[in-house]
């Protein structure tokens, strides 16, 4: 095998304040390969890549293109060594195509006529198999159509050396297969392509090696097919690590919250929620899938009573005394004061569920500062919580008084997490509750969510690693612009079942609105 | 193909910092160092321009400040009216609130109070009379804080224009009453001396330093320890935190707007009642919008605040005594507080930013 190193990277090493994100690394991609680098959330993987495409600029380390030394000091540095990368979040113009998204930013000599640019577009989509529309606005396309902009962005643009960052997080099971057999397509066409990604079924399926970084720290590379996911995971963890959850069956689920008809119009006038009906039980998590917005959070914010409707019920019935209570149009206060232990962990963090520039101490109180009498605040119960969290979850932090901002996400998460259970809820509502946490905080995560079904909670967890809502969840709820799509078994449904519900036009089976 | 010329590389570069690992002595030092920085650079321009001992220009200022017995009460006295008017900014600045309507509010406090000196003053009994003055200055200035926030909070109004043209709406107020009320027509109110706050401990200004003080840890207290100073932050900090947690966001705006009201409502009150007594269209003298960037240096911070405004009327007092001695023009000391608030600002680039030089490349280069 006589393969040519394309890109190199000797002893890199960054740091950010005290923290290091990748300390001495090595990395070599051949031509005409897939790499796949793995390493759980902060192990320094983006990091490494934003290094070699001129984002940041390592402390320390070489990095050669080709067999020489080169120093890339901005993006513009990193295309001049036709080195591309695509990011997790795109960086797109709304309002112009696809063709005048390719075009933005390219300085040729003298003046370039964007027809040149589409012939040239139409060429690259052709040879690799993308389908798109040269000429659709940005603003109307699907995430997935708006990654193929990225991608040929970096192509049009004469990238050998494509990097890209989690580019199946955001894409549903079919959207993935056809961005692998492109993937492929540029590999057979000599092109070297390194893929960050924690999805070990994905580094199996599509990479010819995989380099491993665990806390910033360059493991070792193999290759794909002389290795297996349980080695792999434990190159990743520094250990053995048992990987799965354990789901026990529901008891004795009873109705705990029906929703019936909900509608929401946004602003826009468009349907946001179309008349999104189901219960969920006590004792039994609910799974819900589908792709990213698709009205997920906003179904969750009616429910706690943040987002208007125009229709629907919400009825909640109290296991204590049988009472049945409808929440619609009633705000997070008048809930609690109905005696409704309702706790919601939403999407947002830092800008919902906490507040970053205050301590863990203050933040407990968000949900309690109201009790007792007096105009003071009582900062005993709350420390001694933060305290009790702190303990029991294991958050990494220097303090109960440390802002939570300076957390990382792992600890924040464990922090809101901990805060909604304390108050010993009858439904508890997680939105992507494992976004951004490395494989550990994600377990401790579902282990929350398994204890508090056992003891009867009607658990609701919006997700969207298929996998893992297979594992987790009892039932599922596919939904897709707004609408219900369909209910699946969490026990006996298959992930291509949930991927073809997730993408179901619901226009088709109602006819004309 | 590849570029021939090899870059350049970069002899240091930027990284951020990790608020985590700054101790509050670090934090401290550079902030003493970038006010004494300041000073150094300032009185070395004013060496420059009037040619005098850079000893003797500071010796100069701090004779303005601390000179006489007169000029520290007068100085304290200018410490606690620009200290009163930032306390009444920083509820809505810490709830993110952009008023810079204060200079506006104080005013129609002072023309309330004013006016009930005047119409008022020989009908009632001093106590009474008194206790009406301060009631009707807090009434109008909560009235001026108000409808901004009143907008605000159901129309999503942009509070800093919205506060800002208030002002001079404000400023015509008292020039009307000036000119329709005063019956001489020379549109200058009579000092109203004798309808005035008593004066104890035989200093004119003691009870207004006293008051503040008061006004100061009371402000302090409530942001930090009551239930609706930790709703403000949590609004300010985030208004969907606020929602999701069932804070009703338009009732904390419209109310802290009344709490900053009441603040101002009290200083135009003692800048008419217990200070000048008498108004006109610049009773407030700016102290709206100077109050404003002793807050935010403060960090919002009502103890802290009591240093910053310190700080600026060391500068200005200083600069016009610098005037006094040696002819530097007084526009010369708007220079001077410039460079000085400008190295304080700048300083906090260093708090979060680290300046990182590479290492190990003499091999290669």
């Amino acid at each position: 095998m006589s393969k040519t190193v394309a890109l190199e990277c000797r002893g890199i090493t960054k740091t950010f304040g005290r923290v290091v994100a990748n300390k001495n690394c090595d990395l070599q991609v051949y031509e005409g390969e897939i790499l796949a680098i793995l390493g759980e959330n902060g192990s320094g993987k983006t990091t490494l890549m934003n290094m070699v495409a001129g984002i940041y600029f390592p402390d320390e380390g070489q990095i050669f293109v080709g067999g020489q030394e080169v120093m890339i000091a901005s993006p513009k540095d990193a295309f001049a060594y036709k080195i591309g990368m695509i990011h997790q979040h795109f960086k797109l113009v709304d309002v112009f195509t696809a063709c005048e998204n390719i075009a933005l930013g390219v300085k040729d000599k003298g003046r370039y006529k964007l027809a040149d640019v589409r012939k040239e577009v139409v060429e690259i989509t052709q040879r690799y198999g993308f389908i798109i529309d040269p000429d659709k606005r940005v603003a109307d396309m699907s995430v997935s159509e708006k990654q193929t902009v990225e991608i040929l962005k970096v192509l049009y643009r004469g990238a050998d050396i494509l990097i890209l960052d989690e580019p199946t997080a955001v894409l549903t099971p079919q959207e993935t297969a056809k961005l692998f057999a492109v993937l492929r397509r540029m590999r057979e066409d000599g092109k070297s392509i390194i893929i960050i990604t924690h999805k070990m079924h994905e580094v199996m399926s599509i990479s010819d090696r995989v380099a491993v970084l665990r806390k910033g720290e360059y493991i070792g590379t193999v290759n794909t097919t002389e290795t297996d996911p349980t080695a792999l995971t434990e190159m990743m963890m520094g250990k053995k690590v048992e990987l799965n959850i354990q789901r026990s069956e529901p008891v004795d689920p009873q109705p705990r919250l029906v929703v019936e008809g909900l509608t929401s119009i946004n602003a826009e006038g468009r349907r946001v929620l179309d008349d999104v009906a189901f219960t969920a039980h006590s004792g039994e998590i609910l799974g819900i899938a589908g792709i990213a917005g698709s009205g997920q959070r906003e179904l969750l914010e009616a429910i706690a009573g943040l987002h208007k409707l125009s229709k629907g019920t919400i009825t909640y019935m109290d296991p204590a005394t049988g009472k049945e209570e409808n929440l619609r149009n009633k705000n997070p206060l008048q809930i609690r004061d109905l005696g409704i232990r309702l706790s919601f962990v939403p999407e947002d963090r830092l800008g919902m569920g906490l507040v970053g520039n205050m301590d863990i101490v203050d933040n407990m109180m968000l949900r309690s500062y109201r009790k007792g009498k007096g105009v003071f605040l009582k900062r005993k119960a709350p420390r001694d919580l933060a305290e009790k969290i702190i303990e029991e979850l294991e958050v990494a932090t220097p303090g109960a008084t440390t802002p939570v901002r300076q957390l990382s996400g792992g600890n924040v998460q464990k922090v809101l997490v901990g805060r909604e259970i304390a108050s010993a809820p009858s439904v508890l509502m997680a939105a992507y509750p494992v976004r951004g946490l490395d494989v550990n905080a994600s377990y401790t995560i579902y282990n929350l969510l398994n204890r508090q079904k056992e003891q009867g909670v009607a658990v609701i967890f919006v997700g969207e690693d298929l996998d893992v809502l297979l594992e987790l969840c009892d039932r599922i709820l596919v939904i897709n612009g707004g609408r219900v799509t369909g209910v699946v078994d969490g026990r006996t449904a298959q992930k291509d079942e949930i991927g073809l519900l997730m993408t179901k036009s619901t226009t088709e089976e109602e006819g004309a609105e | 193909m590849m570029p021939t010329k090899k870059n350049h590389i970069p002899l240091f570069h930027l990284t951020k910092r990790d608020p985590a690992t700054l101790t509050w002595q670090y934090r401290l030092g550079v902030r003493i160092a970038a006010v004494v920085g300041g000073l150094l650079m300032a009185g070395l321009l004013m060496t420059i321009l009037s040619g005098e001992n850079i000893l003797d220009v500071y010796a100069s200022m701090v004779d303005g400040v601390f000179g006489t017995s007169h000029r520290v009460w007068t100085s304290l006295q200018s410490v606690a009216m620009l200290l009163c008017v930032s306390l009444a900014v920083t509820p809505a600045f810490k709830m993110k609130f952009w008023n810079i309507g204060a200079e506006g509010q104080v005013l129609v406090g002072g023309l309330a109070c004013a006016a009930c000196m005047m119409f008022l003053g020989s009908e009632l009994p001093l106590p009474l009379l008194l206790v009406v003055m301060a009631l009707a200055s807090i009434l109008a200035s909560v009235i001026w804080a108000v409808i901004p926030a009143v907008f605000k909070a159901f129309w999503n109004t942009n509070e800093t224009l919205f506060t800002l043209m208030m002002n001079y709406v404000a400023t015509q107020l008292v020039a009307y009453f000036l000119k329709v009320y005063i019956k001489d027509g020379s549109g200058v109110m009579p000092v109203m001396k004798q309808y005035g706050l008593p004066v104890i401990g035989g200093n004119d200004y003691l009870l207004n330093v006293l008051i503040t003080i008061a006004l100061t840890v009371v402000l302090y207290i409530y942001l930090k320890y009551s239930k609706q100073g930790y709703e403000i932050s949590v609004v300010g900090e985030s208004e969907n935190t606020a929602r999701y947690i069932g804070i009703n966001v338009k009732k904390v705006i419209i109310r802290t707007l009344a709490v900053s009201g009441i603040i101002c409502g009290i200083t135009g009150f003692l800048l008419v009642g217990a200070t000048s007594h008498t108004i006109s269209t610049t009773t407030v003298g700016g102290r709206g919008f100077t109050a404003i960037l002793v807050s935010w240096l403060a960090k919002f911070n009502p103890l802290v605040m009591a240093l910053t405004a310190f700080l600026v009327v060391f500068l200005e007092t200083g600069a016009g005594q610098l005037n006094t001695d040696f002819g530097i023009p007084s526009e010369v000391s708007d220079i001077m507080t410039g460079i000085i608030l400008l190295s304080i600002i700048g300083c906090e680039f260093f708090l979060q930013y680290r300046i990182a030089v590479r290492k190990n490349r003499k091999e290669e280069a």
